[in-house]
């Protein structure tokens, strides 16, 4: 029974970080159509900027449970700079392309950033482990979590539960809904599609990076972070459906509630299960768990 | 006229000691060139591949300025300077290969020294017996390459792995006679798997009655551990065995302390000697950890160490870990090698007892030694390291061997010190000549003969 509560609570501890990852990716997906490998590299940038700004802030003797403010700073510095500079300045000469051209373009961009961490933070590894452990901790089914789990748990149920409002009851949320169901109708109507995406695509890398900002405190920041995560945060989007807000929820707690119960009962096949799930679902639903049907254009 | 032998004795003397110490003017003009391949970008580069690469940079400093301890003093090798081409080792084995045909056929190096994965060790030798270029394999652990090879061209200058699982069992059970179990968290690709397998096997032998209550195998770089901590904490097993590296092992340690794994279970790291400066606060004192050979902490005080550790530090403020003793190892018995055979080909080349051929044989002398000549000279070569003797005793030759070392930790005042350190020769560690590893760790670990 106690194996059966920590592979809940691991895997939601897991599904929360998965979600949390790609939400970003599948936003910019769903409103404009780009695989946005470069993603993977936001998540980095995020993660280096919260590892380099509260290292100082803990540096500097500044009250410690202010390193949590410095962090989400540190996400929203990294979004509202990379986002707009990729977006201005690269994608919007891509748009109308067809999406394998705006992946080997996202792609391309992804590598080039990960050498301009490279520069800037060098080689060696960063730490930023205090923030993990600064809210204490909980016993359950006779093991400790860190209370720093249940907020990575919130943070994902407040930005599903805000984007979900936003997309279903603002008005911003239902332009955007027409942008995604059909662009030139959208524009033919007056709605300002350059923005909409110039507005997804920093909301997307804030996401990004905010992802990279959350991990920090639990891992080694160091090169190489951002592709594992594209691969995880593409898989799940995958299984979700791409662009599919519900469906990368269920797909996060799908993959995460399975890998748990991997890892505690046949750990020797932990490596295949996020891919077994996958091939699983898509062998059903080839599109993913909430692929819409596309109306065929003539 | 004849000369005398003892006078031609004395002559060969002077010859051999000039060609050693002196720069010969024609060869003067073109240094030695070593293609040194290490791991710049990616995981390995941080705790790894950097450090390898600074010792590197500054061992080729200190030997081209002749400040180096003795007996590798002379300028260079034999007198003539070395020059560095940098490689970085990241990129996969195909990459490696392509990139080890680059060095030889465009670069035009005279040695390569390198590789820290286990997977590009295993693909560089048919390689470089294929374009003759001698190798030196500095820092990859798996015993396959001269275990299932025959080399003529390629070298290595560090012990391979075997010994992390036996003098890791064997020091664990000297401070644990009453363990009852253990589990494991590797990753799950060769360097992992191996690693698990040797343990369980040496274990086996050791210990047959522990129970194995959970071996944990993560993927390569998965960052997250956090079930694989919870199935850990159930399980409660005596000791726990990691060959996590790098950023992974830094990611489960900060995941692990806080949720009080290591007050249930203690702690054995494989690979964790380069990274304990990074886990000030986030490693448990008590935590047994070695570094394949008396690197490191480990090393006993000599002059070559002391040497190492000062070049060392000049540039990095750092004590160097056990990949730059690795580097230190490669460069040192390579140029150990390549002086003996200069001084071999002088002894050779003076005609002894003869007038005739004496401007020949000085000429002869005075050239740089051959590939085949310093092949000659490394196999079976003794040198010294700075961790102590290293031996090249396996692999007809051509692999090294050395005693080992293991250690737990303990916190003091900021720092991480090693303490209750023991020593284990090398017949308690390495198999012997003519035997596979898994062979030797399931006939017993009977001791060989050295």
């Amino acid at each position: 029974m106690t194996q059966l509560v920590a592979v809940l609570i691991d895997g939601l501890i897991y599904s929360s970080w998965l979600f949390i990852m790609a939400i970003g990716l599948t936003l910019i997906y769903g409103v404009m159509k780009i695989l946005n490998i470069a993603h993977g590299s936001l998540f980095a940038l995020g993660a280096y900027t919260a590892a380099s700004l509260a290292g100082y802030w803990f540096e500097q003797g500044y009250p410690a449970m202010g390193s949590y403010a410095v962090m989400l700073v540190s996400a929203v510095l990294v979004g509202i700079i990379a986002g707009p500079l990729l977006e201005r300045g690269l994608l919007r000469f891509m748009y109308g392309r067809d999406e394998i051209v705006l992946v080997l373009v996202t792609y391309a961009t992804f590598l080039i950033l990960e050498d301009f961490i490279k520069l800037v933070w060098g080689v060696d590894p960063y730490f930023l482990y205090q923030p993990y452990g600064l809210l204490g901790s909980f016993d359950i089914a006779d093991l400790t979590y860190p209370n720093y789990n249940l907020l990575l748990l919130a943070i994902a149920v407040a930005i599903g539960a805000v984007l979900a409002w936003a997309l279903t009851r603002t008005r911003q949320g239902k332009i955007l809904i027409a942008v995604i169901h059909d662009r030139e109708m959208a524009a033919s109507q007056g709605v300002n599609v350059s923005r909409v995406y110039f507005v997804t695509f920093t909301l997307g890398a804030m996401l990004g990076a905010l992802g990279g900002a959350l991990t920090a405190p639990m891992i080694s920041v160091q090169p190489g972070i951002g592709a594992e995560t594209i691969v995880l945060a593409f898989a799940v989007v995958v299984i979700g459906g791409l662009g599919s807000l519900p469906g990368a929820a269920l797909a996060a707690l799908l993959v995460g509630i399975v890998r748990a119960a991997t890892v505690h009962f046949r750990p020797e096949l932990d490596l295949f299960s996020i891919y077994f799930v996958m091939a699983a679902v898509l062998i059903v639903r080839p599109k993913g768990l909430f692929s819409t049907q596309e109306a065929r254009k003539i | 006229m004849k000369i005398s032998n003892l006078v031609y004795r004395l002559l060969a003397t002077s010859v051999a000691t000039a060609a050693l110490f002196a720069a010969p003017a024609a060869a003067a003009d073109k240094p030695i060139r070593i293609g040194l391949v290490s791991f710049l970008s990616g995981p390995a580069a941080g705790p790894f591949g950097v450090p390898a690469r600074i010792a590197a940079e500054a061992i080729v400093e200190s030997l081209n300025a002749g400040t180096a301890p003795a007996p590798y003093n002379a300028i260079g090798f034999s007198g003539v300077p070395i020059e560095l081409v940098i490689i970085d080792e990241a990129g996969g084995a195909t990459k490696q290969v392509a990139e080890f045909r680059n060095l030889v056929e465009r670069q035009q190096v005279d040695f390569v020294i390198g590789y820290i994965s286990s997977g590009d060790c295993l693909a560089i030798p048919p390689v470089a017996e294929e374009l003759k270029k001698l190798t030196v394999l500095f820092d990859c652990g798996t015993p396959r390459v001269f275990e299932e090879g025959t080399y003529k061209y390629v070298f290595r200058t560090r012990p391979h792995a075997t010994m992390d699982a036996v003098a890791g069992a064997r020091y664990l059970l000297d401070t644990r006679p009453d363990l009852a179990s253990y589990a494991g968290i590797n990753q799950n690709y060769a360097w992992g798997q191996d690693s698990w397998n040797d343990w369980t096997a040496v274990m086996s032998v050791l210990r047959p009655k522990a129970e194995i209550v959970t071996s944990q195998m993560p993927k390569f770089g998965a960052g997250q551990y956090g079930a694989e901590i919870s199935a850990l904490m159930q399980s409660r097993p005596d000791v726990i065995h990691s060959s996590l590296w790098g950023g992974d092992l830094e990611a489960f340690m900060l995941q692990s302390t806080p949720r009080g794994l290591f007050r249930r279970s203690g702690l054995l790291l494989i690979a964790g000697e380069p990274n304990l400066h990074r886990l000030v606060g986030n490693i448990p004192d008590g935590t047994i950890v070695g570094a394949r050979g008396p690197h490191g902490v480990f090393a006993p005080k000599s002059a070559l160490n002391d040497w190492l550790r000062s070049i060392y530090r000049a540039r990095t403020g750092l004590d160097p870990n056990y990949p730059a003793y690795s580097a230190a190892q490669a460069f040192l018995g390579l140029k150990a090698a390549y002086e003996k055979a200069r001084l071999d080909k002088v002894r050779n080349a003076t005609p002894m007892g003869a007038a005739e051929g004496v401007k020949e044989g000085m000429e002869e002398a005075y050239k740089m030694p051959s590939t085949d000549e310093v092949i000659a000279a490394f196999e079976y070569l003794t040198f010294d390291g700075p961790s102590g003797k290293v031996m090249m005793k396996l692999g007809k030759g051509h692999q090294a061997v050395q005693g080992t070392a293991y250690g737990t930790t303990r916190t003091v005042g900021g720092q991480i010190k090693i303490e209750n350190i023991k020593y284990y020769p090398v017949e308690q560690v390495q198999p012997p000549e003519g035997m596979s590893s898994i062979d030797w760790i399931k006939g017993g670990l009977k001791p060989g003969k050295w």
